[in-house]
C-alpha cells in the first residue's frame, strides 16, 4: 500500500537539491556582486594624504606651508569612557557634540575607524596627547592644513577646504574623494592640480573586528603619495606686507608689476582677512563671518572690481591718436573751454602738456579726430568706422577683456564698441557726440586696477606688455621650471612714447606727494566717479612707473571714496615704489607715510563739500516728505 | 570472530561510506572556519572547535560500536520509555538548563553541553514508528491521525517554550514518513497552500491576494462540477483563505517581534533590513558563499571565513565556509552527497519487512532532509535564519551524536531485516 509514494518523497529530495544547485549557481557563478562585497568587507584603504605644494615669493621666501593637524579617529566598538564629562573637557567639546559624533561614527561602522573630531591643532594635540591612552577606541590620524608665514595675501592665495558635494559631482577627473581638501579660491584654486599632489593608498586586509591582517594582494594595488608641486610666485612678500599695511582701514587696491617681465610684485586689496582664519578647525566658524561681512572681504578689488577709467585713460587716448597719426607729438592745438568742464586753462597744448594738465578739452579734440576721420561722407557712418578703429586699438592695451592673470575671478571691464552702442540705440542713430565722454575715460568705459597697472607697464615698456602673472615658476623635486611669456605689442610704433612720458613726468612733479627723492617717476592721476549719487566722494586713482629711464616698477592704486587721485592714491603709490626701489622710505616734510596710515585724505574744501551734499540731501528728503 | 564478520557483512557500506565522507569534510570545514593564519593552532588542537569535533567524532565511533553490539529489538520495546525520558528532560531543561543565545535548550555538564531536543527526535521517531506499526492503526482514520500528531507535537510544545523555533520546525519532518504510510495527501496540500498563502501575504497587498484566490476558486468550479455543494464549499474555502491571509498579515505585523519579522523580510528584500542589524548574518553568509565563485578560493583561503565575517560559522553557517573555499563545485558535491544519502536511506527503509523499521527509516531520511533543507536554505537566503545545524557537518557533539545514533540504529535494524521482529 502507498508504495508509489516513495517516489514522491525521493523526488522531493532531488528537487530541493536541484533548487540549491541552481540558486548557488546564480549567486556564486553568475552574480559578481558578492565578490566585490567580499573585498569591500576585508579591504581597508589607508589613505596617505600628500603634502600640498608650498608657495614661495619671488625671493624664495616661504609664504604658505603645511601645518600638522590631527584627526581624532574612533572605533565605536572599542570605546569605553568612564567619565564623559572629563573626556569632553579634555577635547573642549560639548556633550551634545560628543553624542552626535559618536552616533555618526556608529552608523558608519562599529568596527571600522572613522573621524570623530577633525583638524585638532598641534598645540591642542599636545595637551591631549598624554591623556588619550586612557580612552580606548580613540587614536589620532595626522594630516596637514595650510599655515602662513605672514598675515597677508589672503585673497590672492585663496584657501583650501573640504571638497563639497557639488564639486565632487562636477569633478570629471575621478580623483577626488569625499573628505579631500581642495583649493577653493585664488592660487590654491588656480593651481589645484599641481598643488594637490597625488594621494597614496595602501590596502590592508582587516578581520571582522577591524584588526589588520596584512596587505591585500601583497600590496600590488598600493600607491605612494606624491607631494604637490611648489609654486614660486612673483610676489615680493615684504613689499606686499608694506602695501597691505598702507591699505589698512581703507577700501581699495594696489597692483604693482615689474614691466619688463609682467611679474606682479604686489597685489593688495582691502578690506580683507587674515589667511589663517580660513585654515584648520576654525574654518567653519570663521568662514560664515567672513563671507557674510558687508565689506565683502572675499572680493579681491585688484582684479575683480571695475571702475570708470577716469583721467588715467587720457594716456591711452594720446597713444592711440599718435599711433594712428591723427595728432603729432609736437603739434600745438588751441583749446578753449567751450567743450566740457575743465580744471585746465585754455591755450595751446601739445600732447605732453595735455597729459600734464589733464586737459579735458584737449582730449575731447583728440577723440574727435580719432572718431571723425572723414572716411565716410555720412556723419553717422563715419562715427561707426572711427569708433570701431578706436575700440580695437583700446582693446590691444588689454582693456575690455580679462588679461588672464592666474587667479580666478578676473573681471573684463568694458570698452564700448559699435555693437555696444547699436544695442543701446536700436535705430543706430548715434554719432561722435554720443560717445565723446569716452575721450576723458568717463562714460561707459570700465577698467580694473590690474588693467591700469598693466597700462603703466605698457608705457614703461614703450609699447608692449607681458601678461601679468602671479606665478613665475614651479618647483618639483628640487627642479625649477619657469613659465614662458611673449611680448604683446599695443600699437604700430613707439617713437611717440617720449612725448607721453614727458607729460607724465611733469604731471608727477606737479603732484605734491608723488615725487620720490633721487628717482624720476612718471605718473598720471585720476578720479573715478563712484556712480552712486550720494554724498560720498569719487575714487582716488593713480598710475605710475619708475625710474623713468629704466622702469623697474609700474603701479596702479585705487582708493575708494578718497577724492582726487593726487592725494590718497598718489601718496600710496609713491610710498610703495620708493620702498621697492630703495628699500626704505626717505622721511621729509611731506610726511607721506603718516598721511596714508592716518587715512584722512580729504582737505578742508572736500570736507565742506561733503557736509554741503549731506545737508542738501537731508533738505530734499524733508521736502519730499512734506 | 565469526559473529563480527557477519555484522560487517550485513552492514550497508554505501551509507557508512557517505557518513564518513560527510563527517570528515565537516571536520575540515570546521577547522577552516575557526582557522586563524596568525596562530599556530593545528587541526587537532582541542582549544579549537576542530580539535573538539575530533573528540566528538571519536565518541561517535564508540556509540556506533555500542549500537552495533546491542540487541536491535530494544528500540521497539523501549520506545515509550525513551520518549517519556526525553519529555522529562525537555521539561527539566526549561528549569535547570543554561540559557544560551536566548534559549534555555542546553544542559551544562561542565566539560560539554547537551541539547536534549536533538535526541528527542530519535525517541519521537521510535515511538511514532511503534504506534504506526500496530496493525489496528490506520492513518486514514482521523482518530489515529490525531494520536500520531499528539506524539509529534508534545515535544514541539516544550521546545517552543525554550524557545527554539528551528528545532521545532524539524518535527514537521514526520509528515513525510506518515505520508509514506498512508496519511491523506490533503494534509500536505492544505499545509502547502497555507504556507504559499502566508508567503504571498508578506509580498502582496491583501486585495491582490483576494483576487488571486477568487480566480483560482472560479477556475476550480469551472474545471470540476457546478453542483451547489461544490460551489458552496469552494466559496467557503475562498473566504477561509482570504480570512487566513488577513489574519496572518495582521498577526505578522503586530504580534511577531521585530527581529523575527526582519529575519523573514530580509529574504524578500535584502535592502529593507539594516545590513548591520537583523540582516547581518544572512548578508555576510551570502557574501561568503557568493564570493566563492565556481571553484572556490581554496582550503583555508576564504577571506570572509578566516577573518571571521560570518557569525556562527562553525555551527549553523558551516555551509558558507564550504561554499566560499570550494565554490560551486564543492557545494554541489556536498549537496549531491546529501541527496544520495537520503535516497539511499529510503531505499534501505523500503527493503525492511516490518512497518516499524520502514517508518523509522523514513523518519531518519525526513529529519536529515529537513535539517539539510532549512540549513542550506537559510544560508543562501531562501528561508529565514533559524538556528539549526547541518547534519554531520556542523560543529557540536549533540548534533553529531544524535544523527550518528539515528543513522546507525537504522543500519542495525537493517542488518537484521531478515530476522523476526518480536516483542
Amino acid at each position: 500500500m502507498w508504495d508509489n509514494r516513495r517516489y514522491i518523497i525521493q523526488g522531493a529530495f532531488v528537487l530541493i537539491g536541484l533548487v540549491f544547485l541552481i540558486k548557488l549557481f546564480a549567486i556564486q557563478v553568475l552574480d559578481k556582486d558578492y565578490r566585490t562585497k567580499a573585498e569591500r568587507n576585508i579591504i581597508q584603504p589607508i589613505v596617505q594624504y600628500p603634502f600640498r605644494g608650498l608657495i614661495y615669493d619671488r625671493n624664495k621666501q616661504l609664504i604658505v606651508y603645511n601645518e600638522p593637524v590631527y584627526d581624532l579617529m574612533v572605533v565605536p566598538k572599542d570605546v569605553a569612557i568612564a567619565d564623559t564629562t572629563e573626556f569632553c573637557e579634555l577635547l573642549g567639546i560639548e556633550r551634545e557634540v560628543f553624542l552626535e559624533n559618536m552616533k555618526t561614527a556608529r552608523t558608519y561602522s562599529q568596527v571600522k575607524p572613522s573621524v570623530f573630531l577633525k583638524k585638532i591643532s598641534h598645540e591642542e594635540y599636545g595637551k591631549i596627547q598624554d591623556l588619550l591612552y586612557k580612552y580606548s577606541g580613540f587614536f589620532v590620524n595626522p594630516r596637514t592644513v595650510r599655515g602662513y608665514t605672514s598675515p597677508v595675501l589672503a585673497n590672492e592665495l585663496g584657501y583650501t577646504g573640504e571638497i563639497s558635494r557639488r564639486q565632487l559631482d562636477r569633478d570629471t577627473t575621478g580623483y577626488y574623494r569625499s573628505g579631500d581638501n581642495i583649493g577653493i579660491t585664488g592660487l590654491e584654486e588656480q593651481y589645484e592640480r599641481l598643488l594637490s599632489g597625488k594621494r597614496g593608498v595602501s590596502y590592508k586586509q582587516v578581520n571582522v573586528r577591524g584588526i589588520e591582517k596584512g596587505s591585500f594582494k601583497d600590496g600590488a594595488l598600493d600607491t605612494v603619495s606624491v607631494p604637490g608641486t611648489n609654486l614660486i610666485t612673483t610676489i615680493d612678500l615684504e613689499l606686499q606686507t608694506y602695501a597691505e599695511k598702507l591699505l589698512k582701514g581703507k577700501t581699495g587696491s594696489i597692483v604693482a608689476i615689474d614691466p619688463s617681465t609682467g611679474e606682479v610684485l604686489v597685489m593688495a586689496t582691502a578690506p580683507t582677512y587674515e589667511p589663517k582664519m580660513l585654515s584648520g578647525r576654525e574654518f567653519g566658524k570663521n568662514y560664515g563671518k567672513i563671507a557674510s561681512d558687508s565689506a565683502k572681504l572675499l572680493f579681491n578689488r585688484a582684479h575683480m572690481a571695475t571702475y570708470p577709467a577716469g583721467s588715467v585713460f587720457k594716456t591711452v587716448q594720446a597713444l592711440i591718436a599718435l599711433d594712428e597719426g591723427v595728432i603729432k607729438p609736437n603739434e600745438q592745438i588751441y583749446v578753449d573751454l567751450s567743450g566740457i568742464g575743465d580744471h585746465a586753462p585754455a591755450g595751446y597744448y601739445d600732447v605732453a602738456r595735455g597729459i600734464e594738465k589733464s586737459s579735458n578739452n584737449y582730449f575731447l579734440e583728440v577723440m574727435r579726430r580719432l572718431v571723425v576721420q572723414r572716411k565716410s561722407p555720412n556723419y553717422i557712418a563715419d562715427s561707426r568706422i572711427g569708433l570701431a578703429l578706436w575700440a580695437d586699438a583700446v582693446k590691444k592695451f588689454g582693456f575690455g577683456a580679462p588679461l588672464g592673470i592666474d587667479i580666478p575671478g578676473e573681471a573684463s571691464g568694458l570698452i564700448p564698441d559699435v555693437d555696444y552702442y547699436d544695442k543701446i540705440y536700436v535705430n543706430k542713430n548715434w554719432g561722435y557726440s554720443t560717445v565723446q565722454s569716452l575721450s576723458i575715460g568717463q562714460g561707459e568705459i570700465l577698467v580694473t586696477p590690474l588693467q591700469v597697472a598693466n597700462l603703466a607697464a605698457i608705457i614703461a615698456n614703450r609699447g608692449y606688455y607681458i601678461q601679468p602673472h602671479l606665478v613665475k615658476g614651479f618647483e618639483k623635486d628640487g627642479v625649477v621650471t619657469l613659465k614662458q611669456f611673449e611680448k604683446k605689442y599695443t600699437g604700430k610704433g613707439s617713437d611717440y612714447y617720449p612725448a607721453i612720458i614727458e607729460g607724465m613726468k611733469r604731471s608727477a612733479i606737479g603732484t605734491y606727494r608723488a615725487p620720490i627723492k633721487d628717482i624720476v617717476i612718471a605718473s598720471k592721476t585720476g578720479t573715478a566717479e563712484n556712480g552712486a549719487k550720494d554724498e560720498s566722494l569719487d575714487h582716488s586713482v593713480f598710475m605710475a612707473f619708475a625710474p623713468v629711464d629704466d622702469p623697474k616698477i609700474a603701479i596702479a592704486v585705487y582708493i575708494e571714496n578718497a577724492g582726487w587721485g593726487g592725494r590718497a592714491a598718489a601718496t600710496t603709490a609713491s610710498l610703495v615704489m620708493e620702498m621697492y626701489l630703495k628699500g626704505y622710505i626717505e622721511k621729509d616734510w611731506r610726511n607721506r607715510e603718516e598721511f596714508v596710515l592716518k587715512g584722512d585724505f580729504l582737505d578742508e574744501e572736500q570736507k565742506r563739500e561733503i557736509e554741503r551734499k549731506k545737508q542738501e540731501k537731508a533738505r530734499k528728503i524733508a521736502l519730499e516728505q512734506q | 570472530m565469526r559473529r563480527r564478520d557477519s555484522i560487517l557483512k550485513n552492514l550497508d557500506w554505501p551509507i557508512v561510506f557517505l557518513y564518513i565522507i560527510l563527517v570528515v569534510m565537516g571536520w575540515f570545514n570546521i577547522f577552516a572556519s575557526v582557522y586563524d593564519p596568525e596562530t599556530a593552532f593545528n587541526i587537532f588542537d582541542v582549544s579549537l572547535s576542530s580539535g573538539r569535533q575530533l573528540l566528538f567524532i571519536g565518541g561517535s565511533v564508540i556509540l556506533i560500536i555500542v549500537i552495533l553490539l546491542m540487541d536491535f529489538r530494544i528500540y521497539e520495546s523501549f520506545a515509550p520509555y525513551l520518549y517519556a525520558l526525553f519529555i522529562l528532560l525537555l521539561m527539566a531543561v526549561l528549569v535547570f538548563g543554561a540559557k544560551i543565545n536566548g534559549a534555555r535548550a542546553w544542559f551544562d555538564l561542565g566539560i560539554f553541553r547537551l541539547q536534549p531536543s536533538e535526541f528527542t527526535k530519535l525517541a519521537t521517531a521510535l515511538l511514532l514508528a511503534r504506534y504506526i506499526s500496530n496493525n489496528n492503526v490506520k492513518l486514514t482514520e482521523f482518530k489515529h491521525q490525531l494520536t500520531a500528531f499528539f506524539i509529534i507535537f508534545l515535544p514541539v510544545g516544550f521546545i517552543m517554550l525554550q524557545p527554539d523555533l528551528g528545532s521545532s520546525l524539524v518535527y514537521f519532518a514526520f509528515v513525510l514518513p506518515l505520508f509514506r504510510e498512508g496519511l491523506p495527501a490533503i494534509y500536505l496540500i492544505v499545509a502547502g497552500s497555507f504556507a504559499l498563502l502566508g508567503v504571498l501575504t508578506l509580498l502582496l497587498p491583501i486585495t491582490t491576494i483576494a483576487i488571486i484566490v477568487l480566480i483560482v476558486g472560479i477556475i476550480w468550479i469551472m474545471a470540476t462540477s457546478r453542483s451547489v455543494s461544490n460551489i458552496v464549499i469552494t466559496s467557503l474555502l475562498i473566504l477561509l483563505s482570504v480570512g487566513f491571509s488577513y489574519g496572518f498579515g495582521y498577526a505578522f505585523e503586530n504580534l511577531v517581534p521585530k527581529y523575527q519579522k526582519d529575519r523573514i523580510l530580509v529574504i524578500f528584500d535584502s535592502n529593507s533590513v539594516d545590513p548591520l542589524g537583523a540582516g547581518y548574518n544572512l548578508n555576510q553568509s551570502k557574501i561568503a558563499i557568493g564570493s566563492g565563485g565556481f571553484s572556490g578560493k581554496g582550503f583555508l583561503e576564504g577571506t570572509q571565513t578566516k577573518y571571521g565575517y560570518v557569525p556562527e560559522q562553525s555551527t549553523d553557517f558551516i555551509f558558507s565556509t564550504l561554499a566560499e573555499e570550494h565554490g560551486w563545485l564543492g557545494s554541489s558535491l556536498v549537496i549531491a552527497l546529501f541527496v544520495i544519502l537520503m535516497i539511499r536511506i529510503t531505499i534501505i527503509a523500503e527493503r525492511q519487512k516490518f512497518k516499524f523499521a520502514r517508518f523509522y527509516g523514513y523518519s531518519v531520511a525526513a529529519i536529515i532532509f529537513f535539517h539539510f533543507t532549512i540549513n542550506i536554505a537559510m544560508t543562501i537566503g531562501l528561508f529565514p535564519v533559524v538556528g539549526i545545524p547541518l547534519p554531520f557537518f556542523s560543529y557540536g557533539g549533540s548534533s553529531l551524536w544524535s544523527f550518528t545514533i539515528m543513522l546507525f540504529v537504522l543500519l542495525k535494524m537493517d542488518m537484521h531485516r531478515t530476522q523476526v521482529l518480536s516483542r
